[in-house]
């Protein structure tokens, strides 16, 4: 071998290294232009609260504006998203109408723009109209705001029924009418939140008829509440906000027809003692039954310092439930969405305020059709969709399992899941109770420990334990029967001593 | 002079005498948590205990605390690891300790206290035993239970502070030749006291950081003008 002079050798390895940093510079963007990587700020929350950095599960697949709809007038100030089948509604508020977009080549194309109906062969046309719901058999349920009704039309657009503010007296006659979301379930009974009614939601039969309210949560004093009325005169308590019950902002209904709801109006402390429940799952008597087995109750953000000029807590628009009852919330304040799954523990969160692709300005309503999400922007005027990546479909995919009995696979899939993200307490708890059901328990007790489970580690633990004492039980016998005998055999010796010693 | 001392602890520990006097008072504490009553009485003033075993149960005190983070079954605690700082843990202890000592030490002097500041610490050192004898086994135990059978932890852990809490006021009852309500009375004094110490000692060192930091600031300022 030529023997290198000793100055060309660090020169070689220069050379070589810029080489290599010149070709991954130019492969790198176009591996990430390939899967279509963008960054989205993606995190969960472990046991501690703190937050851990994880891959994104979702990424930008298409962002929807007037521009690309070929809209004539530009949506303006539009609220509401609505998924049904195929299409996609987006209720353009300012312009009075709804449009009616229809999936194609992977995005949406607009269909048709609903703005008038028909009325005894009347036109008729909206003002205002702030939500749309679409129900199985295809009818339309349309808030039309300003006009103080809620309208039921076919899909033809010829008037069904007309919702108006209820005769009842249990009904404020003070108030106008101004309904702003609705929806029905699979009988056609219809639920409507109407602004400035803070005792839930109002019910009306299929036939139109006002049967009263559903939903408003009890009022709950505190003890510290309480208290201070008792301490205050009747001139301050009239002073004090009555306790009133909380307003909701938005409600979904889901395929099993339960609603979620969702409200901002809170005390920020309440939040972290989970009295505030800005997320509630309504059964058919109006009880929240949302279920919360996470170390955090789902109430979004954990820290609310400021950063990056926002601050509070989170404060959610809209929420979406996806057909494998995972749930998924938008924050308004910092434009993030909080995934939970059917337990109510934190799968992922993502999302930011910005004018970036993925990131909103004013993040004002969300749907899915599968997998896919769609973010509505009201100020932007824009439809953003979301596709789930590998590691978002990998998390679907184990809970599902989960749900399906299949524990094995799921666990599997966890295992998956963590080779992607080391740091995802709720994937060692999945492979760890699959461990758990096989018996093989020490394992299940590394993955518990780690993911800071004690109720499961505990189970895990019993059960090693009794193979322990099985296997030991000889020696375990030996030992107590030695320290039951010990004593006697000194006290015995002692005897014998001493009365050799008198003798 | 540090040679001196030096000198003469060493030949204090070399001595057979000094060990045997050592683990006497220290078995002294065993007899203490039983018999409250008499054996703090002889504890100061019969020289049934000694500094050194007092101290050594400090020392068993701090140990058992930190040897609890670690090996306790995370069952009963869990440690954010990342902000366990092993000296402020030691702080936790001894700083209370320390400044109980002078308060209560302070005001009893005043109120014809018998006890002297020695005999305080003494006294509230050997009534922590009861939390090593308890809380050492209890890591044990944490590692062989379930959490269904955690009540046995929990309630043999509250049962070992209890037992520390009582002893402390028989302690000073005996040492100051105190009535239980008088006793009550300069203990809760005595934890004013406390906060009052803590506030003096607060307001010192930020006095003391803002004089300092005036000084920076004028050299700051004066090297400012001067170049």
């Amino acid at each position: 071998m030529k023997k290198t002079p000793q100055s060309t050798k660090p020169a070689r390895l220069l050379a070589a290294l810029c080489l290599c940093v010149l070709l991954l510079s130019v492969l790198a963007p176009a591996a990430q232009a390939k899967v279509g990587y963008e960054y989205q700020y993606s995190y969960t929350f472990d046991y501690w609260g703190d937050l851990r950095y994880a891959p994104d599960a979702y990424r930008v697949k298409k962002v929807i504006n007037s521009s690309s709809l070929g809209l004539e007038k530009s949506m303006l100030t539009p609220g509401s998203l609505f998924m049904h089948g195929s299409r996609l509604y987006i209720v353009d508020n300012g312009n009075h109408r709804i449009l009616q977009l229809k999936a194609a080549r992977g995005s949406y194309e607009l269909e048709r723009i609903i703005d008038h109906f028909m009325e005894n062969g009347e036109e008729q046309r909206f003002s205002s109209p702030s939500d749309i719901f679409v129900t199985r058999e295809g009818d339309y349920f349309i808030c039309d705001t300003a006009n103080q009704r809620v309208v039921k039309l076919d899909s033809d657009l010829n008037l069904l029924l007309t919702l108006t503010k209820p005769t009842d007296e249990t009904f404020d006659q003070s108030l106008a009418f101004l309904p702003t979301r609705v929806v029905a379930d699979v009988t056609g009974r219809a639920f409507v939140l109407v602004r400035n009614v803070n005792k839930g939601m109002v019910k009306f039969e299929n036939d139109g008829v006002f049967t009263g309210f559903i939903g408003a949560m009890p009022v709950t004093y505190s003890i510290t509440d309480q208290i201070w009325r008792l301490l205050s005169t009747r001139a301050q308590r009239e002073q004090q906000a009555s306790f009133v019950p909380t307003e909701f902002d938005n409600i979904y209904i889901d395929k099993k027809g339960f609603i979620y709801s969702v409200t901002t109006t809170f005390q920020e402390y309440d939040l972290l003692w989970d009295n505030a429940r800005p997320i509630r799952k309504l059964n058919a008597i109006g009880s929240d039954i949302l279920v919360k087995n996470g170390e955090f109750p789902p109430i979004g953000e954990l820290f609310w310092g400021t950063a990056g000029g926002y601050s509070g807590p989170s404060k959610f628009s809209d929420i979406t439930v996806l057909d494998n009852e995972v749930y998924v919330a938008l924050d308004k304040t910092r434009g993030r969405m909080f995934a939970y799954d059917d337990q109510g523990r934190n799968l992922w969160a993502f999302g930011g305020s910005g004018n970036m692709a993925g990131f909103f300005r004013s993040a004002a309503s969300i749907e899915h059709a599968g997998y896919e999400l769609m973010v509505l922007d009201s100020v932007e005027g824009s439809v953003t969709i979301f596709e789930p990546t590998e590691y978002g479909r990998l998390i679907y995919q184990a809970t599902e399992q989960y749900q399906r009995g299949e524990y094995r696979a799921s666990a599997d899939t966890w295992q998956r899941v963590l080779q992607l993200n080391g740091n995802f307490e709720l994937a060692y708890i999945g492979v760890g109770r699959a461990l758990l059901r096989e018996e093989n328990y020490k394992e299940a007790m590394r993955y518990f420990k780690l993911a800071n489970d004690e109720v499961n580690y505990s189970k895990a633990f019993q059960e090693q334990r009794k193979i322990w004492v099985e296997e030991n039980i000889g020696w375990i016998f030996v030992i107590l029967a030695a320290a039951l005998a010990l004593p006697l055999l000194i006290g015995r010796i002692k005897k014998v001593r001493e009365e050799l010693r008198e003798a | 002079m540090s040679e001196f001392v030096n000198t003469s602890f060493l030949a204090k520990i070399k001595s057979r005498a000094w060990w045997q006097e050592f683990f006497r008072t220290l078995r002294f504490a065993l007899h203490v948590i039983i018999h409250p009553f008499d054996g703090f009485w002889d504890l100061t003033r019969e020289r049934r205990g000694s500094m050194a075993a007092a101290n050594f149960i400090v020392f068993l005190a701090l140990f058992t605390r930190i040897l609890r983070l670690q090996y306790t079954s995370f069952l009963f605690i869990r440690v954010y690891w990342a902000r366990v700082n092993v000296f402020i843990e030691f702080l936790t202890i001894l700083l209370p300790l320390l400044i109980w000592c002078v308060a209560n030490w302070s005001l009893t002097t005043l109120f014809e206290g018998k006890g002297r500041m020695k005999d305080i610490y003494t006294g509230t050192a050997y009534a922590l035993t009861p939390y090593v004898l308890i809380q050492l086994p209890l890591i044990l135990l944490s590692n062989v239970v379930t959490i269904e059978e955690g009540a046995f932890y929990t309630v043999l852990s509250n049962i070992s502070l209890l037992w520390c809490g009582l002893l402390i006021v028989v302690a000073m009852m005996m040492i100051h030749d105190y009535s239980l309500g008088k006793t009550l009375v300069f203990m809760v004094m005595s934890l004013f006291g406390m906060l009052v110490i803590i506030f003096l000692m607060l307001l010192f060192f930020s006095l003391i950081s803002d004089g300092i930091a005036y000084i920076v600031s004028l050299y700051k300022e004066l090297s400012f003008r001067l170049y």
